[in-house]
């Protein structure tokens, strides 16, 4: 393989693999910092166990996050400094943004929330929570406005062949931005939802396995009441409200999702027209979508595609919000595209080996046309179980069905997937731009860059190599430590986040460190 | 010398600074839970000295990058390209580092707790050489051509330098541990680590001296004369201090070591930001590797609203987590409970 395709891969499995643990983190944070507002404002115990529940696991993946973080700040200057060296001028400035305003506000207030129970004053101590999740939100907004102007570059003029920043404002209001932040965001959200619903139905089965709980004849649940394991009548009441929340939370974010996808499919379709063609992976002009196609999309010969089910007009609607717009298809596109930017790479030693080459303006459409298939159907897919879901448990109680636990704990994946497809889709739409044109009818058409151009002209294939290698193992590694601990304290239960709700541990460990909480502790936690 | 580069590069040079100053205790003190540490205990000690602030510590690192790549894209590119390997390492470290702080206490197994501590030690040891071998290389040169690439291969890098900063880092977070954990515990512990700090001070920070010293006599302004005496007496003072058992100014001594030991690191190669040991020609420097004016007063702004505002709730939770911290004084693990 070429040091290119190297760097691609490793853009392409650090960044999903990050965006794994970034919306589970932006949504449980929110999360969290809702049901300790509930505590803080009502005193109820059961929103207090839910605050430290589900704040464990927030954690627990948070960490996982901020390490594979650190990658996505270096890796730009590290593999791709032709990247780094042309877009510098616009491209660092919300990245610097975001950690100087909002990534220390979120790992120092972090710090404070989860060392500083009981020694701040509980409002305060509320507040850091709030600065921490607010912060999370913002970073993305940071990071999407970085992200948007490849995707759509505003706000520059082009100086002796470098973009230069003119309008630090228009960069941060580009309209591909404002779309994309909400989109993005609902989905985080959805994440959580889908998290909360899992993870509480399991907690509701068992209870009914183990006995505690029992529904009569007549569908009227009996709460059951294990005080020494913690599973007692509060504990009920954390995964039945839970359970709601997560599911109302999976519904209210899709309907966000939808919203904001459909703004951005009509965004795309005047930004990005060529992506929007490989969506459909339409060779011809047409105004039909297709829900499930045949044959090969990657051959990219359009008579070995054939459309089993097309809805009539419904890819007009999604580009221009009515039944009749003819949206290109690859065919009309390609000439414009090479008449535009040309047929071939410049001669130029920045290509590298393909120098010269020809320029496949084409995305790889196997992965356009099923990203963003699998993107919609998965998040569809969610949202319909939180509202059946909603439904089942309506009296209180979730059915003893096993297989209906693990289809609620599998679906935790459905929005995790439904993220990562449309990332891949909307990152591998832009080739063969990394700095995708900019179309507008007064916009900056010269402001583009071939990722063949982007990556570091003096990095060895064979230091890509090791990196990719490295990077794949421990993330690797990484998942599987990260999936079991949430295993384990997922079985846990309260208990695993509160060892004071168990009355069987008694004096002291060999540590000589006290049991629980003492007046004198100097930290309410300690790892 | 034009206003803006030159502000903003006084600015990396305080950001790398604060990240020495800060993640330099908690990288020492990730090293000693295998080098000094003696129990279990002793060990979730040294871990909870730096477990509410270790996080916030480390966005000074990529706070340090971010700036560097917004206000000094071809310097961001150059270095960050050149040096693929040694930072490979510092990704890897840090990433196992991360992880360990979190998941060490999870799992109540003394191999589990013994393979974390292993990541713990052996991610600060590789993340502080290979921090140090940067700035050390940047400071006094890379094989980069015209362009700014690497000539030379994987491993043009490698040379004295690189050793010299990356143990001169090293050791000099050892010993600033130390001086913190002095600061930050009691007991017995306390006064171990004084000993150490007192028997280890005066060879430990020779590299970081040497380094100075050599920046300083290759490139050095009558400045740099002063802050390098500077820096002397401020080791001298830390040592004598912790001799007298006025840890805080100790301490203190210390942060005046570092903070005038990298002002004469960073003042002597100014205007140049990475050399080019190919040709002077191809140095890169504050005004060639700059972003545009507008670009730098846009980042002006911000850090003249971000960084003080860091500055304050930093250290506001310096202030909360001001306790020492005691085995006897912090509660067990929440190592998890399966019903």
């Amino acid at each position: 393989m070429e040091a290119l395709e190297l760097a691609r891969w490793q853009f392409g499995i650090t960044t999903v693999y990050h965006f794994l643990m970034v919306p589970l983190t932006i949504g449980l944070g929110l999360v969290v910092a809702i049901m300790q507002t509930m505590w803080v404002r009502t005193g109820k115990a059961q929103y207090l166990r839910m605050t430290k529940f589900w704040g464990k696991l927030f954690l627990i993946n948070f960490i996982v996050g901020v390490a594979t973080g650190l990658v996505q700040e270096f890796q730009f200057g590290m593999a791709w400094s032709e990247y780094s060296r042309f877009v510098g001028d616009v491209f660092g400035a919300p990245l610097a943004m975001e950690s100087l305003l909002a990534f220390f506000v979120e790992s120092i207030f972090l710090g404070l929330w989860i060392f500083g129970w009981d020694r701040l004053p509980k409002k305060l101590h509320l507040a850091t929570i709030w600065a921490a999740s607010s912060a999370s939100i913002m970073s993305a907004y940071f990071i999407l406005a970085a992200n948007s102007w490849m995707q759509h570059p505003v706000g520059v003029e082009m100086i002796e062949g470098r973009p230069v920043l003119v309008d630090i404002w228009a960069v941060l209001t580009n309209n591909t931005l404002l779309v994309a932040f909400p989109h993005t965001i609902f989905g985080a959200f959805s994440v959580s939802g889908g998290f909360l619903l899992g993870i509480s139905w399991y907690h509701l089965w068992k209870r009914r396995r183990d006995g505690i709980d029992t529904v009569e004849a007549d569908g009227k649940v009996l709460v059951g009441d294990v005080e020494s394991t913690g599973r007692d009548r509060t504990d009920y009441q954390v995964w039945l409200q839970s359970l709601r929340i997560g599911a109302v939370i999976a519904i209210f974010s899709f309907a966000g999702v939808a919203v904001t996808g459909d703004l951005q499919a009509k965004l795309m379709f005047e930004q990005q027209p060529m992506k929007m063609a490989a969506a459909e992976a339409a060779c011809h002009d047409g105004t039909g979508f297709s829900v499930l196609s045949l044959g090969n999309p990657g051959s990219q010969d359009c008579d070995d595609i054939v459309a089993v089910v097309e809805v009539p007009g419904m890819l007009s609607f999604m580009a221009n919000g009515d039944f009749n717009t003819e949206v290109k298809g690859v065919n009309s596109l390609l000439p414009e595209y090479q008449e535009k930017f040309g047929t071939n790479l410049p001669d130029d030693p920045i290509y590298g080996e393909r120098a010269g080459s020809e320029i496949d303006y084409v995305p790889v459409m196997e992965v356009t046309y099923w990203g963003f298939r699998i993107m919609i159907t998965f998040g569809v897919l969610a949202a319909c179980a939180a509202a059946v879901a909603l439904l089942i448990v309506r009296k209180g109680a979730v059915p003893e069905s096993k297989w209906l636990m693990r289809l609620a704990v599998f679906g935790i994946l459905a929005p995790f997937g439904a993220n990562a497809a449309g990332w891949i889709f909307t990152e591998m739409g832009r080739q063969p731009f990394v700095v995708a044109p900019n179309p507008d009818p007064n916009g900056i058409d010269n402001v583009f860059m071939f990722t063949a151009a982007a990556v570091s002209p003096g990095v060895s294939v064979g230091e890509l190599a090791a990196s990719l290698i490295t990077f794949t193992a421990i993330y690797g590694i990484l998942l599987v430590v990260e999936v079991r601990m949430l295993f384990t304290y997922v079985r846990g239960g309260v208990p695993s986040a509160m060892p004071e709700l168990l009355h069987n541990h008694n004096g002291r460990d060999d540590d000589g460190a006290s049991d629980g909480k003492d007046e004198g502790d100097v930290l309410a936690f300690a790892y | 010398m034009e206003f803006l580069p030159t502000l903003w590069f006084v600015i990396i040079a305080y950001l790398w600074t604060g990240y020495l100053m800060l993640e330099g205790f908690d990288l020492g003190v990730g090293m000693l839970m295998k080098l000094t540490a003696r129990s279990n205990q002793e060990r979730r000690v040294l871990l909870n000295t730096v477990g509410p602030v270790w996080d916030g510590n480390e966005v000074w690192l990529i706070t340090a990058g971010a700036a560097t790549f917004a206000a000094f894209p071809l310097w961001y590119a150059s270095l960050f390209s050149t040096l693929y390997l040694p930072l490979l390492l510092v990704l890897v470290g840090l990433i196992f580092r991360a992880v360990a702080f979190e998941y060490r206490g999870k799992v109540d197994s003394d191999s589990w707790r013994n393979r974390w501590d292993w990541a713990i030690a052996l991610g600060s040891f590789v993340s502080a050489f290979g921090v140090g071998a940067t700035l050390a290389l940047t400071t006094t040169g890379l094989p980069i051509n015209a362009n700014g690439d690497r000539e030379g291969g994987a491993f043009a890098w490698l040379n004295g330098y690189a050793l010299l900063g990356g143990s001169a880092v090293v050791l000099f977070c050892l010993i600033h541990a130390s001086a913190f954990l002095v600061l930050k515990t009691d007991g017995d512990i306390r006064a171990r680590y004084r000993g150490l700090l007192l028997q280890y001070l005066p060879v430990g920070l020779l590299p970081m001296g040497g380094w100075a010293i050599t920046v300083h006599l290759s490139g050095g302004k009558p400045l740099t004369w002063l802050t390098l005496a500077i820096a002397v007496a401020g080791a001298i003072f830390a040592w004598v201090m912790a001799a007298r058992e006025r840890d805080g100014l100790s301490f203190l001594g210390m942060a005046v070591f570092l903070t005038a030991g990298t002002t004469t690191i960073f003042t002597s190669i100014f205007p140049v930001v990475l050399p080019s040991t190919l040709d002077p020609a191809f140095n890169l420097t504050a005004a060639n590797a700059s972003s545009s004016d507008y670009t730098l007063s846009v980042m002006s702004v911000v850090g003249l609203i971000g960084l003080p505002a860091v500055l304050l709730y930093q250290g506001w939770t310096y202030w909360v987590f001001r306790q020492r911290v005691r085995g006897d004084r912090i509660p067990q693990a929440h190592s998890v409970t399966i019903q």
